[in-house]
């Protein structure tokens, strides 16, 4: 429930701050004076709407893997619970998304100094980590599968699947909009759009990227005092 | 009187570009253009028609309850595992498939863009997509009628660890496709939430303010954004138990004996099943209210020529309605057991709700008051609206209450107190909407004699049903019962009175062929409409083309100098002002 909270006030503290930007604090609406004096002329220029839309699906994909957090650490304090061991590979994993982020957000700078030729390496390279990164995770389970852990023999190796699978996913769906890109790179149609197109996939990394540490976090059990701590505050 | 000219303002500039008009998607062929459609009108109606189809189905499973409630064992078709899958689906598909889908991806595909003065929605394609996902969960659902043990029989809530042990109708395939259904779904709202949201957000005329939207369009926005991030909860337990069910995890399974046997769960939590499916159950509640709020404050402004008071108090009450309606979900858990101190933090919340919801009512009244009421169909739903809404308002009061909801809790006062509040209320408003905005959609109008025969036999009908229900609890009628059977503390009367409420229900449910009947005959017959048959502000009675043809705005797109509300205008050529015409001179704002 913490975590949801915390995940909430983010949320609110967004929609206050968008909401004042917009003017709706100022009563745009009551105000004074001749109808043509245009109270919002002032306005600041607005983000192309494909970046907001993926804004409003970070908040969605927060949500949902902010959930799936409280629910682990509920579900934690019950007597069955024990932890997997953490397959080493996930170290080698973070690192390649690591890299893949880093790749992307290169990426996009080249697309800003419109050096197509570069965009195109990058790319590769972070596509490539990506895809290193899945197959990585693939092996953790394998792993973890091989020494008898299956999601039915205990509840935390059933929220290590789904926490890692939830996050895969949300990868593999990066990097569908990734082809696209890669696509669009492929067929010569750079500017503008391109980067776009590159920056909103360098967003989304970022943003797995995050959601990736802090879960590896939770899954090493770093994050066990966090449970602790927040049932102090509350009791 | 005063010219309403734009050239005696040449010393002030246009408002600013707020949107670049934008390259349509043009179909190219039949299918393209009326099936596979990337026009929101077009999936707007897609939407609402198979909302309404699949709430037809869940109408005939609310006979099969209430006959059972009535006669019991006099049908024999009627046992106790379809008793239950009759609630559960009625339930299920009541809330999420019709209610949500019609306000949303219904009135939501077709107003915001119109209402904003936007083009289309601004991610067309999953637009199309988001329809075709929900169409897919709704078959889905349906199937469930049609395999081995059929649908669930869980209960709307899904609970574990009943909703998937043996005992519980449709335990086998039942529950998998409604689980399947329910994922299927959220798939599907997410694509149309980001559409719905970015485009308020996005895709806003030069001059649409925030402030000068129609509260119509505030309502469903603030909707988007609780449901999409209310609805992950959902997500987030349909996938965990899916899991326990087909994988044989313990997310919510406790160690449980089936028939003698040890299940091989163990450790699993019920609790939390219940916090990950209320915390978007709750939401759900004003998910489906909100937009049926700003639909009423439009209904109400308009055919009492009145503007709408406190318009600022209404946005800043939506707002506030939204952010409470997140931090309330542990009232539906008062009987699963929690700590007295949650118990008190919830029922504050719960009870703050009232506050804003209290705003509302009051500005719909204070709309009203001195008013030039026009007694049309559209009005006397959104006046029924206000009524019932109160009326179920006030027993949440009632059940608010920790203590006074304990011994409620079990009985048929809260069916009668949500069905008020979350059945009735919005359904009224769903009548009322189509009734008003169906010129708009058909270009004929809808016959008002047979508009007035159906809403009064459906509210006086609806009270016929759910009043008496409040009785029923209260002498301790319990819910979810198949069948009562000889008790001592249920009076004999309560037999008599279930009758009355069945045949109520009966006729209430028949009565609803005037509504078809009255929809499909005046596409044809209806007496044509012309453009704004109601004499209304906002830009969707504004185009240019009744019904508005593709990208909504001819060549140029509105430009809006005002709000939604400038009814009964001192000096107006007529006695209203739509939100785009040119300024009077002198005119200040809103």
């Amino acid at each position: 429930m913490s975590v949801m909270g915390l995940f909430f006030i983010l949320i609110a503290c967004i929609a206050l701050w968008w909401l004042a930007r917009q003017g709706v604090l100022r009563s745009s609406f009551a105000e004074e004076g001749e109808i043509a004096d245009f109270p919002g002329a002032e306005l600041l220029p607005r983000p192309p709407a494909a970046k907001v839309g993926l804004g409003v699906f970070l908040a969605v994909a927060g949500c949902l893997f902010s959930l799936l957090c409280a629910a682990f650490f509920m579900r934690m304090d019950a007597p069955d619970w024990q932890a997997p061991p953490i397959p080493g590979i996930l170290w080698f994993n973070t690192a390649v998304l690591i890299a893949s982020s880093l790749a992307l957000d290169l990426a996009r700078r080249a697309a800003d100094r419109r050096e197509t030729d570069d965009v195109k390496s990058w790319l590769l390279v972070g596509g490539g980590c990506a895809l290193l990164f899945l197959l990585g995770q693939l092996w953790a389970w394998r792993e973890l599968a091989a020494q008898g852990l299956y999601a039915s023999s205990n509840p935390a190796n059933a929220f290590f699947y789904l926490l890692t699978g939830t996050h895969a996913l949300h990868l593999v769906g990066g990097l569908a909009a990734l082809a696209r890109t890669a696509r669009a790179a492929w067929s010569g149609r750079g500017g503008a759009e391109l980067a776009a197109s590159v920056e909103l996939c360098a967003i989304y990394w970022h943003f797995l990227l995050f959601v990736w540490l802090l879960l590896f976090a939770m899954l090493a059990g770093w994050a066990d005092n966090f449970g602790v701590i927040c049932r102090r505050l509350l009791s | 009187m005063t010219d309403a000219t734009l050239g005696e303002k040449e010393n002030v500039l246009p408002p600013p570009a707020e949107v670049e008009d934008v390259e349509l998607y043009h179909a190219k062929s039949w299918l393209t253009h009326y099936v596979f459609s990337q026009d929101a009108k077009y999936i707007a109606i897609q939407y609402a028609g198979t909302a309404i189809g699949i709430g037809l189905v869940a109408l005939v499973m609310s006979w099969v309850i209430r006959l059972q409630l009535a006669f019991p064992g006099a049908i024999p078709f009627i046992d106790a595992s379809r008793y239950y899958q009759a609630v559960t689906m009625h339930g299920m598909i009541m809330v999420v498939y019709m209610l949500t889908a019609i306000f949303l991806g219904g009135f939501g595909n077709y107003l915001i863009p119109l209402m904003v003065g936007a083009r289309d929605m601004v991610f067309p394609y999953v637009n199309m997509l988001s329809y075709w996902v929900y169409l897919l969960a709704t078959l889905v659902l349906v199937a469930s009628f049609f395999v081995p043990g059929g649908p669930t029989g869980a209960g709307w809530t899904l609970y574990p660890p009943q909703a998937i042990m043996s005992g519980t109708p449709g335990n086998d395939y039942g529950i998998i496709l409604m689980l399947a259904s329910l994922i299927l779904f959220i798939v599907g709202f997410t694509m149309g939430g980001l559409n719905y949201v970015v485009t308020v957000l996005q895709g806003r005329t030069r001059g649409m303010t925030l402030m000068r939207m129609p509260l119509t369009v505030w309502g469903i926005f603030a909707a988007a954004v609780m449901a999409l991030l209310a609805f992950p909860g959902l997500f987030v337990a349909c996938v965990m138990l899916l899991l326990d069910r087909t994988l044989g995890t313990s997310f919510f399974m406790p160690s449980i004996v089936e028939g003698g046997e040890h299940l091989k769960y163990s450790g699993g939590s019920p609790i939390l099943f219940q916090h990950l499916f209320w915390f978007f159950g709750h939401p759900e509640v004003y998910i489906v209210a909100l937009p049926a709020f700003g639909i009423v404050s439009d209904l109400i402004s308009t055919h009492a020529r009145k503007n709408i008071f406190g318009y600022r108090m209404m946005v800043w009450a939506i707002v506030a309605i939204g952010v409470l309606s997140m931090v309330v979900w542990g009232h539906h858990m008062y009987v699963s057991g929690m700590n007295p101190l949650f118990g008190f933090f919830f029922a504050v919340t719960t009870l703050a709700i009232a506050l804003p919801t209290a705003i509302k009512v009051y500005n719909w009244v204070l709309t009203l008051w001195r008013a030039d009421i026009h007694f049309t169909t559209p009005m006397l739903f959104a006046l029924g609206f206000i009524v019932t809404f109160v009326n179920g308002g006030i027993t949440g009061l009632y059940l608010g209450n920790v203590i006074v909801d304990v011994p409620l809790s079990a009985t048929m006062f809260v069916v009668a107190h949500f069905h008020m509040v979350m059945g009735v209320a919005p359904v009224l408003v769903i009548f009322g909407a189509i009734y008003h905005w169906y010129p708009k959609i058909t270009g004929r109008m809808l016959d008002e004699t047979l508009g007035k025969i159906h809403f009064w036999i459906t509210f006086l009908g609806a009270y016929a049903i759910f009043f008496p229900m409040h009785y029923l609890g209260l002498v301790g009628v319990p819910r979810r019962f198949y069948e009562l059977g000889e008790t001592a503390f249920v009076p004999h009367s309560a037999a008599a009175l279930n009758i009355f409420i069945t045949v109520a229900a009966l006729i209430v449910g028949a009565a609803q062929a005037i509504f078809f009947f009255n929809v499909f005959w005046s596409l044809r017959h209806g007496k044509p409409s012309g453009g704004n048959p109601w004499r209304a502000t906002s830009l969707e009675w504004q185009t240019p083309e009744t019904p508005p043809g593709h990208g909504n705005w001819g060549k140029e797109l509105p430009i809006v100098y005002r709000w939604a509300y400038a009814y009964s205008v001192p000096g107006a050529p007529e006695d209203y002002l739509p939100q785009n015409a040119p300024p009077l001179k002198g005119e200040h704002s809103p």
